[in-house]
């Protein structure tokens, strides 16, 4: 019993870490259509950016809450601007063209992105410097009792992150539908050249909107960076191609449902290894992925679009 | 003007046709006489070629740092001595960035490109696979200085290694677990995608099994995993004294950190894949209390040990680990065997290698048996404050 609630809290752990990174393709997929496949990359380069800074500015062991913020805030600016950079360059010009485009272009992007960050930042893995709240754990009742209440441990980052995925949700939930920028996005949604027709700056809508995506990326890295200390340039890879699976599960363009197929794809993941199948962990997202667009393509909480003649 | 152009096309058809045949014979002829001259050229070389694997970056770059150290201190000095017969020392370097297939192509390089006379690599026994067949087609003798698993040198009669082997090293914790830890319940944790570590486990688990011992579980991870809470919740729950973890030291030190997070006190036991300065840096105090086998230890007082640390030190500003005490003895046997080679061809250092007997190393005697493997001893060390301290040797 205890085992099952153990497994249980990893598995929201690592579900909120997937959350962290498929808001941001939820919401670049919401406003553009496009799966920016470079997202996981963007998430890597915050992780690393989150490393330099916080080596450089000699933040040690057990440092303030003070070099958590400054570390992240630097994560996200950096990556922000990473997001404006690609979206002008790679995929603005091809705005015009056939979908497909993009989204060859975006696998491009990626692995440029992964390239260039193992000649930037070296193939080896670097570990990440312990701040704030790093390691310790937090027991569930008294400690030192096998097999009662005492024996279940949660890491307070992890908690942290998984506080941090729920507030991102409810706050990009505000803006998309109760603000005048969220309802400026949801318009270039629905259809692009009649928004700019209205008097909507789309590309500053565009730009804002990745951004905001990537500077999301930047923080998640950085997180996780904190959780897991070791980071590589290859890093994205995977938890980038699970975050957008769990976007797909809970229905893409959803803010809701990238938390709540994130949290699904985390437990059913900790579940699958923990009762029996190690080597199936990553086969397990793609299963998923597969199984989902066939009896429901549209997501668990997405709803059908039907295109009106 | 057409006519010209039209003269021209006729008459360089077949010119050009008849160039493209000859050039294809010369190559063919070329190639031929390559292959024949390849043999010819290792003996009339001017210096003693050796090519070196070594996973510089990537997961595992402490080993190949470390190892790559410990050469080029040997070959430094066999050069000052004059090299072997006249011929000084030249080594080829190439990274495998960690990857099997990095590290065939790199042999293949070292082997058709760089005319080596010798090849010494790779540390890791899953790269010593990739790159062992080649070497044996080439026939150039390889000798691996710390691949432990004993399919590597089973590769061929070419293919030797300076370490002992996993059946031993297995027998080692499994006996230190049973005699000196009085421990009867071990759990198992794996890299399942390494050969090393599955083989070491295996060994370690019929040798427990052996002296009465009991697996209690027994996990798989994946190298480059970083989230190992799942499998360690399921060995919590199986009640274990103690963690065999046959892994390298990256995921090692993640899997320890994680392991106390959940509460797990009990010790972690490993093999020499543990051995890097960066252990202490991934696990910071979590590996406190953790013991592992390995090849030599740098507490060891004998003079010539103490003398290579020694001047390890004030070459590269650190204590050489493992992996360069390995690398070190694996160059210097090279240049004992190419010493006592008949000749300078690559049979003939071959035989001169299988020959080997009792050869006074740096991190044991050496002698090379019937299987081209060394028969040594190994040390066990207990973690304590990121240090390695030494408990106990233990003799095959």
């Amino acid at each position: 019993m205890i085992e099952f609630v153990q497994h249980l809290i990893n598995g929201l752990s690592l579900g909120s870490i997937y959350a962290l990174i498929a808001l941001g393709y939820t919401m670049v997929f919401g406003v553009l259509q496009l799966i920016n496949f470079a997202h996981g990359e963007i998430y890597m380069v915050g992780a690393f950016v989150g490393y330099y800074t916080a080596r450089y500015l000699h933040f040690g062991q057990q440092s303030s809450i003070l070099s958590l913020f400054i570390t992240l805030f630097a994560s996200m600016s950096v990556c922000g601007c990473l997001g404006f950079a690609i979206e002008r360059l790679a995929y603005r010009p091809l705005r015009r063209s056939a979908r497909i485009n993009v989204l060859i272009t975006a696998v491009g992007v990626s692995l440029f992105l992964q390239f260039s960050g193992q000649l930037l930042f070296g193939a080896d893995p670097k570990f990440f410097p312990q701040l704030f709240l790093s390691s310790g754990s937090w027991s569930l009742g008294e400690p030192g009792q096998p097999g009662q209440l005492g024996e279940l441990k949660i890491n307070p980052l992890q908690v942290l992150i998984f506080l941090i995925a729920l507030t991102l949700m409810a706050a990009l939930q505000y803006i998309i539908f109760r603000t005048r920028l969220g309802r400026a996005m949801r318009a270039v949604s629905f259809n692009h050249d009649l928004a700019s027709l209205m008097g909507i700056p789309t590309d500053a809508i565009i730009s804002y909107t990745f951004i905001l995506g990537s500077a999301l990326a930047g923080a998640a890295g950085v997180l996780v960076g904190l959780a897991y200390p070791k980071i590589d340039p290859l890093m994205g890879v995977m938890p980038g191609l699970k975050a957008f699976v769990a976007a797909v599960l809970g229905g893409i363009g959803n803010v809701t449902g990238a938390v709540v197929g994130s949290i699904v794809l985390g437990l059913a993941e900790e579940f699958l290894v923990g009762y029996g199948a190690p080597s199936f962990r990553d086969a397990l997202a793609f299963s998923i992925l597969i199984l989902i667009l066939l009896f429901k393509p549209t997501g668990l909480l997405g709803t059908q679009r039907t295109e009106k003649v | 003007m057409n006519q010209l152009n039209f003269k021209t096309h006729f008459l360089a058809g077949p010119w050009v046709g008849l160039m493209f045949i000859s050039a294809t014979l010369v190559a063919q002829t070329g190639c031929k006489k390559h292959s024949s001259r390849l043999t010819d050229e290792l003996e009339n070389q001017t210096t003693f070629r050796i090519g070196e694997v070594g996973s510089m970056t990537g997961s595992e770059a402490t080993f190949g740092i470390s190892t790559h150290n410990g050469i080029s201190l040997a070959i430094t000095e066999i050069n000052a001595e004059g090299g072997v017969k006249g011929k000084s020392f030249e080594l080829f370097t190439v990274d495998d960035q960690s990857k099997p297939e990095e590290a065939a192509t790199a042999v293949t390089q070292l082997i058709n490109q760089n005319r080596v006379n010798a090849i010494l690599g790779e540390v890791a026994s899953s790269r010593s696979l990739a790159m062992a067949p080649i070497a044996q087609g080439g026939k150039i003798p390889m000798i691996t200085p710390s691949s432990t698993n004993p399919a590597v040198t089973e590769m061929g009669d070419y293919i030797f290694r300076v370490c002992f082997i996993d059946p031993f090293q297995g027998e080692v914790m499994a006996k230190f677990s049973l005699n000196n830890l009085k421990i009867r319940k071990v759990a198992i944790l794996r890299d399942i995608k390494s050969d090393y570590s599955t083989g070491l486990a295996r060994y370690f688990t019929a040798a427990f099994k052996k002296g009465g011992g009991e697996i209690t579980l027994q996990q798989s991870y994946e190298a480059g995993d970083i989230d190992f809470k799942s499998q360690l919740t399921a060995i919590r729950t199986a009640k274990p004294q103690a963690i065999l973890v046959p892994g390298y030291y990256t995921e090692v030190g993640l899997i320890a950190r994680q392991a106390r997070e959940l509460g797990l006190t009990i010790p972690l036991l490993g093999g020499d894949g543990w051995d890097s300065p960066k252990l202490g840096e991934i696990a910071g105090k979590a590996l406190d209390n953790s013991y592992f086998s390995n090849h030599y230890s740098s507490e060891n007082q004998a003079p010539n040990i103490q003398n290579f640390i020694s001047k390890y030190k004030s070459k590269f500003g650190a204590i050489p680990d493992g992996m360069a005490a390995m690398g070190y003895d694996a160059a210097k046997v090279l240049a004992d065997a190419a010493k006592r080679a008949k000749s300078a061809s690559a049979a003939d250092l071959r035989d001169a290698l299988a020959a080997t007997r009792d050869y006074h190393g740096v991190t044991g005697t050496i002698t090379i048996d019937q299987q081209r493997n060394a028969v040594k001893s190994a040390v066990v060390l207990k973690v304590e404050n990121g240090a390695f301290k030494y408990q106990t040797t233990v003799n095959p």
